[in-house]
């Protein structure tokens, strides 16, 4: 049995222009000790639907439809008090936004002390002590004794990022939500904070959702990844499937957009047109006015998950059988 | 060469944390950035980027040196109140964490033009609301955003509303720290088109902060690198990426994540061993313009 199971997620926003609809029906499943990227436009879901799976959304937020398990237990119909026992415990959140995450007026290690106290009410000061100190420099916190009475206005951008795993860490959970953990940091610190949640993987048994739009973090942490656009999860597969063999044109394009694939001087890819509106969004695959590989039924019907292999899954209609063939631009093979 | 716009002599900056107690989060650094050009400003978290960055725009009084802007000193307050149009509608700044600093009272639209209509600046486009939707699309934000407050929006998508707040200014000086790290590779790819457009057509300047190498490497003229409060190396970036010679910017370098899951895997993180770092060092200038910390 999975340890999360997300069914068929709906989540919409009343606002003055309408309903728009952050999340569509969206479904995965996550094992226990595996590591899922979710990667896409900057806007499509993302925070929404990690938001909507650990109950974190606000009041404005409607859940349409869907469900959610975690190890067994339905957290979609769940009272609120009974959610908040096993926030901690069970799973937490890393949020996007550190300064909003952190309290302005508690050090951060009287922070990071109250969330090990969740996983263990009974353990001596002394302690917990060793703990937030131990955390502190598993997240890179050098001189971690000095830092522990600092206030988060003391502490640079990363710094502050870091805290923030090291809270969501604190409480022990068997399944983490990790939103833009490493944006912030340098790529030695990153590539450290992605090697503790692949850590943590192998001591633990810690399952994560990592959302990043740092494709280097991906291919490094994760061991499946999820591509969305516009609210849907528009290809799944292992890691290697996604870079080697990707089939959606959104992932082709988000891969042809990375700076280190460009000459110094010559101009950037970028997904040409403008971002879908997910108030009414065309009832087609909403990528079709910016997908240069579009077919007319796109615009039309949109396009149901194909089946690539049994771990890979695409909606577009170019895997159709009666689709023309078309070279990608990019990957296309499994080279290694 | 083009005119110095930005001289950064000696900057040095303690936080005072209790009374016998303090930070050295900048310690002497000197740079100088020319009209039109780009120089990107690299190190590891808490080298002091950021701290560079909020000196420059008069957020902090640093401890000691000196910064001049267009021959303005601007640790004179003196000359800093008989410029201040100049100063505040020449230079600006997107902040680290510009996600949570937009009030999340006003709506977008009023957010992106709000630095036109504190300075009294004539729309060019007509309107304050067309000036909105003409700046958001350049960074790729849909209209329908504008009429919603930073709380109803996406991180990536306050992130665009303050790069837009910026740029509608016209610049000559962009202090921008961490532009485009929170925002997905295509939309990434789009805002560093438009920094590179806005230095050819517009000859404006940028201090780019920035973590990813690969960014830095595209967008850069010359690049800086920090660490711990020091310039340990400075060059033009094609000579800075291929021939680095502090331990420092080797270590920088090294350590980028590739976006290959075979390769990056068989990565190994380096560690950077900071106590092999000789105590008494000066910039010295091995090439032209690529100066690095060495031994006295
Ligand atoms: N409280 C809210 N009210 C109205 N709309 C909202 C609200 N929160 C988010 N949205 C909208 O829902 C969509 C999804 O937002 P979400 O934060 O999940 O994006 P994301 O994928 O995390 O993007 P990013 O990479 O920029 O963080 C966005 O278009 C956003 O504008
Ligand atoms: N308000 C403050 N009070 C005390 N110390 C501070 C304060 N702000 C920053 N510091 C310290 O100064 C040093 C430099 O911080 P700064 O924010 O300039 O780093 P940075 O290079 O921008 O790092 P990052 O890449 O993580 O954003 C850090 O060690 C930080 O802890
Ligand atoms: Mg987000
Ligand atoms: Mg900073």
């Amino acid at each position: 049995m999975p340890l999360l199971e997300v069914i068929d997620l709906s989540v919409s926003f009343d606002t003055p222009g309408g309903e728009l609809q952050a999340v569509r029906d969206v479904s995965f499943s996550l094992d226990a000790g595996e590591i899922l990227a979710i990667v896409g436009e900057s806007g499509c879901g993302k925070s929404v639907l990690c938001k909507a799976v650990t109950r974190l959304l606000p009041d404005t937020a409607r859940i349409k439809s869907g469900s959610v398990v975690i190890d067994g237990l339905s957290l979609s119909s769940m009272p609120e008090r009974k959610v908040q026992k096993l926030r901690g415990q069970l799973f937490s959140m890393v949020f996007q936004d550190p300064m909003s995450a952190l309290n302005p007026s508690l050090s951060i290690g009287a922070q990071i002390a109250e969330a090990v106290r969740v996983h263990a009410p009974c353990m001596k000061r002394s302690e917990v002590r060793e703990r937030v100190l131990e955390l502190l420099s598993l997240v890179g916190i050098d001189r971690a004794a000095d830092m522990y009475k600092l206030y988060p206005h003391n502490l640079s951008g990363g710094q502050r990022q870091r805290v923030v795993t090291a809270v969501a860490l604190a409480s022990g959970p068997r399944l983490l939500f990790a939103d833009e953990p490493t944006t912030a940091l340098d790529a030695g610190l990153q590539t450290q904070i992605l090697d503790l949640l692949r850590d943590i993987r192998q001591r633990l048994g810690t399952s994560t959702v990592l959302i990043s739009h740092d494709l280097g973090a991906v291919a490094r942490a994760a061991d499946r990844g999820a591509v969305m656009y516009a609210g849907k999860i528009v290809e799944t597969g292992t890691t290697e499937e996604i870079f080697y063999d990707p089939r959606h044109p959104y992932t082709w394009s988000l891969l042809l957009s990375l700076p280190s694939r460009a000459e110094r001087g010559r101009k950037l890819h970028s997904i040409s047109g403008t971002p879908p509106t997910l108030i009414d969004p065309p009832s087609g695959d909403a990528f079709a006015p910016r997908n240069p590989w579009a077919l007319e039924i796109d615009y039309e019907q949109s396009p149901p998950m194909f089946r690539v292999t049994d771990t890979h899954f695409a909606a577009t209609w170019l895997l159709d059988p009666r689709a023309p063939k078309i070279t990608p631009p990019i990957g296309g093979n499994d080279r290694g | 060469m083009a005119e110095i716009l930005l001289d950064v002599r000696g900057l040095t900056h303690r936080y005072a944390m209790t009374s016998s107690r303090s930070v050295t989060a900048l310690d002497g650094v000197s740079f100088q950035i020319r009209h039109g050009e780009i120089f990107g400003l690299v190190g590891q978290s808490g080298s002091g980027k950021s701290t560079a960055a909020r000196c420059i725009m008069n957020l902090l009084r640093p401890t000691g040196g000196d910064l001049h802007y267009k021959g303005v000193d601007l640790l004179d307050p003196k000359q800093r109140r008989e410029n201040r149009r100049m100063l505040q509608t020449t230079r600006q700044l997107i902040f680290q964490d510009s996600a949570s600093s937009l009030n999340p009272r006003m709506t977008l639209a009023d957010i992106i033009t709000e630095p036109m209509v504190i300075n009294s600046v004539k729309p060019p486009r007509g309107s304050m609301r067309a000036e909105a939707e003409f700046q958001a699309a350049k960074v790729g934000l849909s209209p329908s955003c504008l009429d919603r407050r930073p709380p109803e929006l996406s991180g990536g998508q306050r992130q665009r509303a303050a790069i837009a707040r910026a740029l509608c200014m016209e610049p000559e000086l962009l202090i921008a720290d961490e532009p485009v790290a929170s925002l997905d590779v295509s939309v990434q790819a789009q805002i560093l088109n438009l920094f590179r457009h806005f230095q050819t057509e517009h000859g404006f300047s940028l201090l780019f902060i920035a973590h990813d190498l690969s960014a830095v490497h595209w967008l850069c003229d010359r690049v800086g690198v920090l660490f711990h409060g020091l310039l340990v190396e400075s060059a033009p970036t094609t000579e800075l990426f291929e021939n680095p010679l502090h331990p420092c910017t080797r270590a920088l370098l090294s350590s980028v994540p590739l976006p290959d899951p075979r390769r990056e895997r068989q990565r190994r993180l380096e560690r950077f061993d900071t106590d092999t770092l000789p105590a008494a060092e000066t910039l010295r200038e091995v090439s032209p313009e690529h100066f690095v910390l060495k031994e006295d």
